[in-house]
């Protein structure tokens, strides 16, 4: 879309984009390229500048066993956390837009857990689920020892699961509800009309007009997951035990910044960034064509 | 609605109940935690009537991460990004939209690729220039020749040096680098009828009248959106001020929260840890409470 009507000063109209352009070159197009250059070259310790060295840096990430399971754990993260999140507020959505009484109340309340601090959250979600105090605790005074984030693996990607999910429901609500109340009431009335009952309206109908939405979330989700778990792993597990939870955005941070290995952590960094830019292309090229039902 | 389902109705109102504890679950139970003494908190099941130490655990969780001047921080810090991005996205958006000049498409896709990096994939570099913000200038004017010119000719060595580590300037400006709000007054403004811009044309105005006149005063929800939305998210932010603030002087009381992990050995305080993270919640969840009109708002136009 374009405007008909313009302002013909157009070195004024540029001066109106230079912050902008100052803000992203100096602050995204110069580190982004910064990362390419370190990625492929060697600082050497004593300082003196950096060498050539190719692709040997992806080489030694993608040959450690550390690395992948990184990208395992990420994974793993990204998939359940995603699923439980989406699949919670897609019920709640549906639910609270049959507007029954109260539904008013829920679509406020339902909110507030996205506005939280990821770190603060993480705070109370590791005093809920701590092994010896709080809640979860008396699973361990009826089974001793049965839960244990802090020496089971598997317990502590529970753990931060169940913190991201928590906050990512009260996101998802949002969107979800805001697609079910844009479709237009008398497709429903008229279905109804028909004789079709509220589970058969939903997956005939709500649903299919939904899908933009879900396909949307999808996406922001698992991006979200890479980058607003850094908080909850540094706070609930700190990437332990034994690299349980040690996600990419925490890894890279890790390398980077406790091991002071640049290149290391910027060609990590490069491989996330890979992995976003086709998560979104993917977004923009396939979904948003094949999914469109207006 | 359009029938009479009584059994669904009560599955509906049971699972949106269960949906409502489990959304305020967390919160009660830190507010709860925070008023206990060390004995209580320890509990197993913790119990769920409120203790008497409420006002002390606020006190010690106050003083032991210095919570007055962090708040402080962080509200200086959101109330920066907020502001900064609605003023520089409604002038980006402003110079897309109504002007006609060479490269402005190419700029246009400039601004959009900053969309698919956030942050914290390109924290170590970015760490990099913040240490040093001129230190891209330095290298563009040593690639190509100008400093060795410069030198030749005034004999003065070019070495630009502006670090903003543990400064506010350090916080804000990455955090305002990304191009969420311009497409939300981009989007916007594009529905701004013309005639309107004709009319003010006819009398007389400029861009820059037009802009500050007319253009703003009709922005003022997506204004209001658009600041909830990023003065939330820059005080959620967590891994930006954990790295740049080396000094405990400009801290945020987000990255304070990791003072208040209780140690391992001993017993755990998690009064004092959950009354910190009780202040620390509470500023987003009222800006969420009071404004959750705009809040949904501008979540919905940025998807952010």
């Amino acid at each position: 879309m374009e405007k008909r009507v313009t302002f013909s000063r157009w070195t004024i109209g540029i001066l109106f984009a230079v912050p902008q352009l100052l803000l992203i070159f100096t602050f995204f197009y110069w580190p982004a390229g910064q990362a390419v250059y370190w990625s492929l070259t060697l600082q050497q310790p004593w300082g003196g500048g950096n060498i050539w060295v190719g692709l040997d840096n992806f080489r030694s990430i993608l040959s450690s066993a550390d690395y992948w399971n990184s990208i395992t754990a990420s994974l793993v993260f990204a998939g359940i956390s995603t699923g439980l999140a989406m699949f919670i507020a897609l019920v709640l959505a549906a639910l609270t837009d049959r507007q029954l009484t109260g539904s008013r109340f829920y679509r406020v309340v339902l909110i507030w857990p996205y506005g939280i601090a990821a770190p603060a959250l993480a705070l109370a979600f590791r005093f809920i689920l701590a092994p010896e105090a709080g809640f979860l605790a008396v699973v361990n005074r009826m089974w001793p020892g049965i839960w244990d984030p802090g020496l089971d693996g598997a317990d502590a990607m529970a753990s931060i699961i169940a913190a991201f999910s928590w906050k990512y429901v009260g996101y998802n609500f949002i969107f979800f509800l805001a697609a079910f109340q844009a479709i237009p009431r008398s497709l429903i009335e008229a279905a109804a009309m028909d004789g079709s009952g509220v589970i058969r309206r939903f997956w005939d109908i709500q649903f299919p007009l939904i899908t933009p939405t879900i396909f949307f979330l999808l996406v922001i989700n698992i991006t979200e997951s890479f980058q607003d778990s850094f908080g909850i792993v540094d706070i609930m597990t700190s990437g332990g035990p034994a690299n349980a939870t040690n996600l990419m955005v925490y890894k890279i941070y890790s390398d980077g910044f406790k091991g002071l290995d640049y290149s290391g952590a910027a060609a990590q960094s490069i491989i996330l960034m890979l992995l976003i830019i086709v998560l979104t292309i993917f977004q923009f090229r396939f979904i948003e064509r094949r999914v469109h039902y207006r | 609605m359009v029938e009479r389902t009584p059994i669904l109705n009560f599955v509906t109102h049971v699972i949106l109940f269960l949906g409502f504890l489990m959304a305020v679950a967390p919160f009660v139970i830190v507010a709860i935690a925070s008023s206990h003494n060390l004995k209580d908190v320890n509990d197993v099941p913790m119990p769920l009537l409120p203790g008497s130490d409420f006002w002390i655990n606020i006190k010690t969780a106050w003083t032991t991460a210095d919570l007055g001047p962090k708040l402080l921080n962080s509200f200086i810090m959101a109330t920066g990004v907020a502001a900064g991005k609605v003023i520089i996205s409604a002038l980006t958006a402003f110079s897309i939209v109504y002007f006609r000049y060479p490269g402005r498409t190419f700029i246009f896709w400039l601004i959009f690729v900053t969309l698919m990096l956030p942050l914290e994939v390109r924290i170590v570099p970015t760490y990099a220039v913040v240490a040093n913000v001129l230190s891209p200038y330095q290298a563009i004017l040593d690639v190509t020749g100008l400093s060795w010119l410069i030198e030749k000719v005034s004999g003065v060595q070019v070495s630009l040096s502006l670090g903003l580590l543990n400064s506010y300037s350090g916080l804000i400006l990455p955090l305002i680098a990304t191009a969420t709000g311009t497409f939300l007054y981009r989007q916007f403004f594009l529905t701004v009828p013309d005639e309107l811009t004709e009319a003010a044309r006819m009398d007389g105005a400029g861009a820059l009248r037009f802009f500050i006149d007319i253009l703003l005063p009709l922005s003022r929800n997506n204004m209001a959106a658009l600041g909830t939305i990023m003065f939330l998210w820059a005080w959620n932010q967590y891994l930006w001020p954990l790295l740049i603030t080396t000094d405990q002087s400009h801290a945020t009381a987000v990255t304070e929260l990791k003072q208040l992990i209780p140690n391992v050995g001993g017993i755990p305080e998690w009064n004092i840890a959950m009354a910190g993270t009780l202040i620390v919640m509470l500023p987003p969840l009222i800006v969420v409470v009071a404004m959750q009109r705009w809040f949904v708002r501008g979540l919905i136009a940025t998807e952010k």
